[in-house]
């Protein structure tokens, strides 16, 4: 049984019409059309469909779509916001964070935002923080690079 | 990084330039198969036997359901091997009566969305006549029950005998033999991204675009030629962005058998992604293997023969394009690693039992051979009181060329060179002063040691020594510059992940004196690519990049005549460099886009001297080449939980000439991340009736960034004459080396309890376990006040040597 869900996502609204227990994954995908967020286990452990909600990092596999009604959900298709890119989409590509790609939105998310609110953020806070997501092409320490100099900059007060 | 250099003579090739693949990769436009719209949607309904028959399938009233008895048509999947006594057995794409794994296909359910086809799916009744399945491989080795294929009545697949001409007797006069037993298990190469088939049907051509993760789309659409009875020309495969693979995605997928035949039979599009459930179940398997090894040493710790015996669990079915042979035949041909040792017996086997099929996985043999090789080196530097650095220098190859035992030609490297560097970085005597002062305090930490050869870039001479009926190796590159002066690249290797892209517009910017961001490489597309094998074994950069290279030498000296010509001067007066061709000492100059747009639309005027247009195709198949590393670990180990820590890893590696130093470091990362997952984290368990344990990321555990410790890298680069790009492979390195380094870690962390581990995961139950029999055996673990040397070797628990009268 299916019923009409308002999303907003990267500021804008989506209507969808899908049952409740479509993940909010599945539906910011098929049903937004926004493919960027990617799948990797349905489970929770993998982390590939991080997306922010109301600001917090959230596995949106392990989330109904009907329950992000009314929260304000971002993507990787929007983190770059109205700038080109946002420091982390530039610092991943300077220190090669990235591989095949599947894990990258997730984890670009994940640590957007944990950067957003903290990015003073100490090294063995942001260890924990990156060990939430899996990445099985770069053993990590390029992601841990490329988290740090961004947060470099982010600290840094605008011009 | 990559700033814009403006000095003209600073090459591309040897530069840290950033990845051309990854802004669509990190603002969220990659294209994944699984991202593609579909009219319908497939899932499978999967055995939950490991063994059986079945006896009838039920679907819900109006579902639809496709089974074996729809696809008569349809040729199982039998791939080939002249040699080694292999025995052709055949998977048919859904189970035809007889099932063999826990997780094999039966029926295909087809609805319009993903959720209704597994709804279909749930409702489906199977009945099955159960069967007693063969889990263990060396139950089915001594199994007296019905085989698995009729065609192996003894359940080996494959199997191979070697032994050089002096092994006899330089065996029969060892002195001291040394013994190492390798056991490694069932593990997944686990992708992020599973795997995904999107079949299309063209109603106006009548051709069928399949959509894959695949690492090999040619590879694919030969074979899905030959098993639909279809010509090669009607069918496209398309490799978009693959997340990962591993070798896992080298193999062809039944389920993607499925999901063409459903889109040419009913010509419309049909589209099915498996979930991680799915793939750590059915989605090949691989290194569970046994690898008995034995070395006879003179007193001075010289290997004179290696002896091995090698099992490889091949699970219920045989991988295409290559076989089941891929892990036991590796194993025999590679088995003496970097060392010098010319007497050499082993014999290999691939045995069948009902678990899910192996298939290719990084590193592939190699792990477990280096595991084996590297214990028995580690054992017998202690059995003979011998450093086991010291062992290594005294062993690993010195002089090359060097033919192997197994005929395997090593060239130039860095064998003793990289141990050590290795050494110096680790600082041996300052670890060891450490090591025993912690001793003190009950911290056992443990310094572990591997070397080891990665073969790589072999063409296809190599793997027609496999006997495989298809035989792969070489690559082909087509490079042409259309009339607005825009270089294309076309090649049929398939990258997933590894930069390929970027390394090979580096080689053609170098060659015709262009910027790398304005090369555009075309993969994975076999309308638009030449024939080729795709990207596996470590062989892109050195052949598809070769092939590249002489493509753009081509192209070069075809641009070199265009503006000589132009220009009015000889070609060895025109220099390539910042897009244009320049007359050398003058500032006379065109760019490359008046020499193209003249030889495709001026080609009168070159009085028939220069064809128009500017496309040449390089072909490169070379012998092989192999890179090496030595990976130095220090582990803690805690005796009370058996938990291990990583607290440092270096890594000294050694791949020849780097076209990408980034890359090449990534590859390393991701390799060794890899290797200490299979060292200390992952296995597929089974349980005795065939069902697997570890079907989620919570139970199959893979390595987090918590897990792996930040690596020391250093390069040496050894120019090979063996590659034209003086350059070898070395992706797989990390996952080959990293397991043997951590486990020699572990052991030397724990030799004050006489403990051998030589089985790997080296989970903290295993490790505990151990530690519990040792102790338990009358050897109190040392206290803190004990004395912290080491355990003289006749006292040993288990003696690792003997010694012949």
């Amino acid at each position: 049984m299916k019923s009409a869900v308002r999303l907003t996502v990267n500021g804008q609204d989506y209507r969808v019409n899908i049952e409740a227990r479509r993940t909010l994954a599945d539906t910011i995908r098929s049903d937004c059309g926004l493919t960027g967020t990617h799948v990797g286990c349905e489970h929770g452990i993998c982390g590939a469909c991080t997306v922010v909600v109301n600001g917090d990092p959230v596995r949106a596999c392990l989330m109904f779509a009907v329950q992000a009604e009314g929260k304000d959900i971002r993507t990787i298709e929007g983190l770059a916001g109205d700038k080109k890119l946002h420091p982390l989409q530039t610092t991943f590509i300077e220190h090669h964070g990235l591989q095949c790609g599947f894990c990258t939105p997730g984890f670009l998310m994940l640590a957007a935002a944990v950067l957003a609110r903290d990015p003073g953020i100490s090294d063995a806070a942001l260890m924990k923080i990156l060990s939430s997501n899996l990445c099985r092409c770069t053993g990590y320490q390029n992601i841990a690079k490329a988290v740090r100099a961004a947060a470099n900059q982010m600290r840094k007060p605008q011009r | 990084m990559s700033a814009r250099i403006t000095s003209l003579d600073v090459p591309w090739v040897g530069r840290a330039v950033r990845r051309l693949e990854d802004l669509p990769l990190v603002t969220g436009k990659g294209r994944f198969t699984g991202d593609l719209p579909a009219a319908h949607r497939v899932r499978f309904a999967r055995s939950q036997v490991a063994a059986g028959r079945i006896r009838s399938i039920k679907g819900p009233v109006g579902a639809r359901i496709i089974t074996a008895a729809d696809l008569s048509d349809v040729k199982p999947i039998r791939p080939m091997l002249h040699k080694f006594n292999y025995r052709p057995i055949a998977q048919p794409v859904l189970a035809n009566g007889v099932v063999r794994f826990v997780g094999e296909c039966i029926a295909a359910a087809v609805a319009p969305t993903e959720e209704e086809a597994e709804d279909i799916v749930d409702s489906i009744e199977i009945d099955m006549e159960v069967s007693k399945p063969i889990v263990d491989v060396l139950d089915a080795l001594n199994s007296t029950s019905a085989p698995l294929h009729p065609e192996a009545p003894d359940n080996v697949i494959v199997e191979g005998h070697f032994k050089t001409s002096g092994f006899d007797a330089t065996w029969a006069a060892a002195q001291r033999i040394v013994r190492s037993h390798a056991r490694s298990h069932w593990q997944s190469a686990s992708p992020l991204e599973p795997r995904a088939a999107h079949a299309a049907y063209d109603q106006s051509t009548g051709r069928l675009t399949l959509t894959y993760t695949t690492q090999a789309p040619h590879l694919v659409r030969t074979a899905l030629a030959d098993l639909l009875g279809l010509p090669e020309a009607d069918l496209r495969v398309i490799a978009p962005d693959v997340g990962g693979s591993f070798g896992q995605k080298m193999s062809l997928a039944p389920e993607c058998v499925v999901i063409v035949w459903l889109a040419w039979r009913f010509r419309s599009s049909f589209s099915w992604v498996e979930d991680r459930r799915e793939n750590l179940i059915a989605g090949l398997h691989s290194r569970d293997q046994h690898i008995d090894l034995q070395g006879a040493f003179d007193e001075h710790g010289r290997l004179l023969a290696l002896s091995a015996d090698v099992i490889a669990n091949v699970g219920a079915y045989s991988c295409f394009p290559t076989t089941c042979g891929v892990e036991p035949l590796m194993a025999m041909a590679e088995m003496p690693g970097p060392y010098d040792v010319q007497n050499y017996a082993c014999h290999a086997r691939g045995v069948a039992t009902n678990t899910c099929t192996m298939g290719p996985c990084r590193g592939v043999a190699r792990p477990a051979i280096t595991l084996a090789l590297e214990r028995l080196i580690d054992k017998a530097a202690s059995a003979l009181h011998i450093d086991p650095v010291d062992i290594r220098r005294r062993n690993l190859i010195k002089r090359f060329p060097y033919t192997s035992a197994t005929g395997l030609v090593h060239d130039e490297a860095s064998y003793r060179e990289t141990l050590d560097i290795a050494v110096q970085h680790i600082d041996l005597t300052a670890f060891r002063k450490r090591q025993s002062e912690e001793r003190t305090t009950g911290r056992y930490l443990g310094l572990g040691i591997a070397t080891f050869s990665e073969r790589t870039g072999y063409g296809s001479l190599a793997f027609a020594a496999r006997g495989m009926e298809i035989t792969p190796g070489w690559e082909c590159a087509e490079l042409s510059i259309d009339p607005s002066g825009f270089v294309e690249a076309r090649i049929g290797a398939s990258p997933h992940g590894q930069g390929l892209r970027t390394a090979l517009a580096q080689i053609i910017a170098d060659e015709l004196g262009v910027q790398p961001e304005n090369v555009r490489i075309i993969h994975g597309d076999t309308d638009r690519t030449p024939y080729g094998w795709g990207t596996f074994a470590s062989r892109s950069l050195v052949i598809a990049g070769g092939a590249t290279l002489i493509a753009a030498q081509k192209v070069r000296a075809k641009l070199v005549r265009i503006a000589a010509h132009m220009l009015e001067v000889g070609p060895h007066d025109i220099v390539l460099s910042n897009g244009t061709a320049k007359v050398a000492g003058t500032d006379r100059s065109l760019p490359i886009a008046a020499l193209a747009r003249e030889t495709y639309h001026h080609t009168h005027r070159f009085g028939g001297q220069i064809d128009p247009g500017i496309s040449e195709k390089g072909f490169y198949d070379p012998l092989g080449t192999f890179s090496n590393a030595c990976h130095a670990a220090i582990v803690e180990v805690d005796v009370r939980t058996g938990k291990v820590t990583i607290e440092r890893f270096v890594v000294v590696e050694d791949a020849g000439r780097l076209v990408n130093p980034m890359i090449v470091d990534g590859q390393v990362h991701g390799g060794v991340a890899q290797g200490i997952g299979s060292a200390l984290f992952e296995e597929i368990c089974y349980d005795d009736a065939g069902n697997t344990l570890s079907s989620s990321f919570a139970d199959y555990r893979l390595p987090t960034a918590g897990d792996v410790p930040q690596m020391e890298l250093h390069h040496l680069e050894t120019h090979t004459g063996a590659t034209n790009l003086k350059s070898k492979g070395l992706g797989e390195g990390g996952a080959i080396g990293a397991p043997a380094a951590v486990m020699n870690a572990i052991n030397d962390a724990l030799s004050p309890f006489d403990v051998s581990l030589d089985e790997m995961p080296a989970t903290p139950e295993r490790i505990a376990a151990a530690l519990r029999n040792a102790t338990h055996e009358g050897l109190a673990a040392p206290t803190s006040a004990t004395s912290t040397e080491r355990r003289s070797v006749s006292s040993q628990a288990t003696p690792s040597w003997e010694e012949r009268p």
